[in-house]
């Protein structure tokens, strides 16, 4: 993949019907592209993965192809937390208390083998993967991953932003897995 | 500066609390008795003949079969000169208590904390001893021999497969 | 939230442990009085990963990915910094062009150091445009990393005795490259910042310390050097025959932000002339020693001779014989000097490890830093310590 060309010159329109002069699809699908090209990104550099994240940022990676250019560092206004680096314990309860502060929809994406698993640091101190305090949407491997891949891991996460249903958040079962992590009481 | 000179000098100040001398490895080593430590470091750092001005690195090591198991390690540095030293004293597993070298290096603050975090070993005078990097309700010194490496919490591992 | 202190009423500002404006993670409560700082205090160890007891469970081979990740700004250093210590209990000597080799490489990870550091001061004091231009050329040091190790950022570079393979052409070409592009940026970098008069009002005078305090706190690295202490272990125990070259080192005098950008900028230029010397001169030979206990055999060789066989055996399983003894090795790492306090004793494993990290010695002193200064100095001062949070947690 040649990273330097432009990934979407335009946002793909969803399925629908049309004919010159209109164009019909749900709801859903139009605030799924919507949500898609402008997710806001939280950054969570812990260590070496931040360090990828910094180059994927920059000029040679840009990740603001894909709509991603305004990192939002309160947690407040982001869409997206990207956990990049090892959790240690100390920080779990940090963690999960910046994804309690960020509002719905959100979502999760763990970068590289520490946030995803533990990685390498099978150890007393680290937590083994970011899944036993926050629901994880997508993992990216690596240790830590190339630019290009936590680009992928970017893209997956924006099928899953795009084809989300509007009521999957108010859902008992969304509620079910928030109540398993103790995030929603 | 000659290995020897130091070593003249140590042993008219000290003589009976050096335990050890240590010429083979690559630094000057000396073992001395837990409570000269502090006077130790302290004629190092000011004799103006020695001059050791730079703490290089403080940490701690445990030896269980020893009958003094903690230990810590001192490694000084001469700058002027370009001599390094390096400095142990070893204590009980009852009573692991090391006077302080806060007050003549800035940078022993976070080491000492760091080495009681890492082993228990307690540095009197200390002004804020307690856990840095671990958290503060560990209720263990994970660095001593007899603790595990492993993550206690994880279930996916199986025993049989690490030859267990 | 209010806190009082004596008589005074001071607010308390909690910075971090998740915070813009720290890179890394670690958190500082600071009391301010207005937007003065009283005092602060730090608190590590979010992301402590116990290198030193893993370091106790694993053959020597095997903790070189671990010093990857303690600067990891600057692995290549860690790396053979790592395999220098193990080389020195083992008594073995390198070869000049093992040595070379080695010098090239770190001083290409020196140059992504400070690069690194250094736009991220820009970033702090508001100026993002050096920070695009500059990573356009970090770029070009990890594609250089990638066709010397295979990795770009924990590179695992080298082994114990040398390095895995030669420099293969295409690395000389693109090491040749980089040399030749990164002075035209680096002077636009330079233009940018260096007499930018909003730049130095930001920075000159911002966090001073004194040589002598910079010294009792441990300071090593550019920040002793901005401080006006000629201190570089590169030059005091010349390690990996950088006796061989001439270069410079750079001091400063107040010991400030500005001291420590401009430290750092010339010792890039330093870096630059080194890797350009070392590639010009480097010698014919072998890339590694003779270390079988450590070096694994070449493929063909572990398939049709028995010997080979059995040190390919030896070496993955770490069960090879090392001397008993101890040895502390340092090298001039990316912030300072980065000590290897090794305790062997004969077995598989280290007995202890201990791991002197420039960056957790030296971050103590930030309170009695930024003390007096107002907030966003902190932040600056932050920045240019260049705190690396792998290295400062172990």
């Amino acid at each position: 993949m040649d990273t330097r060309m432009p990934a979407y010159t335009k946002a793909d329109p969803p399925d629908g019907y049309s004919a010159p002069g209109f164009f019909a699809t749900t709801l859903d699908k139009v605030i799924g592209l919507a949500r898609k090209n402008s997710i806001w990104p939280l950054p969570f550099a812990t260590s070496c993965c931040g360090i990828e994240f910094m180059a994927t940022m920059g000029a040679h990676y840009d990740l603001g192809r894909f709509g991603a250019e305004r990192l939002s560092f309160s947690p407040r206004q982001a869409d997206l937390l990207m956990v990049m680096g090892t959790i240690a314990k100390k920080m779990a309860p940090v963690i999960q208390q910046v994804y309690i502060q960020m509002a719905e929809p959100r979502w999760v994406l763990a970068v590289g083998a520490c946030a995803s698993s533990g990685g390498i640091f099978d150890t007393y101190s680290v937590l083994q993967g970011i899944d036993r305090v926050v629901p994880v949407d997508v993992y990216v491997p690596g240790c830590p991953p190339r630019p290009e891949q936590i680009i992928d891991g970017f893209m997956k996460v924006q099928e899953l932003v795009a084809n989300e249903s509007l009521r999957r958040r108010y859902s008992e079962e969304y509620k079910e897995m928030l109540k398993g992590y103790g995030i929603l009481k | 500066m000659e290995n020897s000179f130091i070593i003249d000098k140590l042993y008219k100040a000290f003589g009976q609390d050096i335990l050890k001398m240590d010429t083979s490895s690559d630094i000057l080593a000396f073992t001395v008795a837990c409570p000269v430590i502090h006077e130790v470091i302290c004629f190092l750092k000011e004799n103006e003949n020695m001059n050791f001005n730079f703490l290089t690195d403080l940490c701690g090591i445990h030896y269980p079969d020893r009958g003094l198991p903690l230990g810590v390690v001192y490694h000084l540095h001469n700058m002027a000169e370009n001599k390094r030293l390096r400095i142990k004293t070893f204590v009980t597993l009852n009573d692991p208590n090391i006077p302080t070298v806060t007050d003549l290096f800035s940078s022993a603050n976070w080491m000492e904390r760091e080495t009681y975090d890492f082993y228990g070993i307690v540095f009197t005078g200390h002004p804020n001893l307690k856990r840095i990097l671990n958290v503060e309700y560990m209720d263990f010194f994970p660095m001593r021999k007899e603790y595990p490496l492993e993550d206690p919490t994880r279930e996916d591992k199986d025993d049989r497969y690490f030859g267990r | 939230m209010i806190a009082t202190l004596e008589d005074k009423q001071y607010t308390t500002l909690n910075l971090g442990p998740t915070h813009p404006a720290t890179h890394g993670i670690f958190q500082n409560v600071l009391t301010l009085d207005g937007e003065q700082i009283i005092d602060a205090e730090q608190t590590i160890g979010y992301i402590h990963r116990a290198f030193e007891k893993i370091a106790e469970h694993r053959p020597f081979y095997q903790i070189t990915p671990l010093t990857d990740r303690l600067n990891y700004c600057s692995s290549p250093i860690n790396n053979i910094g790592w395999h220098m210590t193990v080389e020195k209990l083992l008594g073995v000597k390198t070869s000049k062009r093992v040595d070379y080799m080695r010098i090239i490489l770190m001083e290409l990870a020196r140059i992504t150091d400070h690069l690194v550091c250094n736009s991220v001061i820009g970033v702090d004091s508001g100026a993002l445009t050096g920070f695009i231009y500059v990573f356009q050329e970090r770029e070009k040091v990890y594609e250089i990393y990638e066709e010397v190790s295979g990795a770009r950022l924990t590179t695992n570079m080298g082994r114990i005795g040398g390095f895995e393979r030669d420099l293969s052409p295409k690395a000389v070409k693109k090491i040749r490259e980089f040399l030749d592009h990164l002075p035209k940026v680096l002077h636009e970098f330079e233009k940018l910042l260096m007499r930018n008069r909003i730049f130095m009002d930001r920075t000159i005078g911002v966090g001073p310390i004194s040589g002598e305090r910079a010294l009792n706190y441990g300071f090593t690295g550019p920040n002793l050097r901005a401080a006006g202490v000629d201190y570089d272990v590169r030059v005091m125990t010349p390690y990996s025959s950088y006796d061989d070259f001439e270069f410079t080192i750079p001091v400063g005098t107040q010991g400030d932000t500005y001291d420590r950008f401009c430290v750092r900028q010339q010792e890039i230029w330093e870096s630059v002339k080194l890797v350009r010397n070392a590639l010009e001169n480097l010698p014919e030979g072998n890339f590694h020693v003779d270390v079988p206990q450590f070096f694994l055999p070449p493929k063909e060789e572990v398939y049709s001779k028995m010997e080979a066989l059995i040190w390919h055996f030896k070496i993955v399983m770490g069960e090879i014989e090392v001397p008993v003894g101890e040895v502390y090795h340092s090298v001039e790492g990316g912030n300072g000097e980065l000590g290897f306090y090794l305790v062997s004793d004969g077995g598989r494993t280290p007995y202890r490890l201990h791991f002197r990290r420039p960056g957790f010695i030296y971050y103590q002193a930030y309170p009695e830093m930024i003390r007096g200064g107002v907030l966003s100095d902190a932040i600056l001062t932050m920045s240019s310590m260049n705190v690396i949070a792998g290295e400062l947690d172990a």
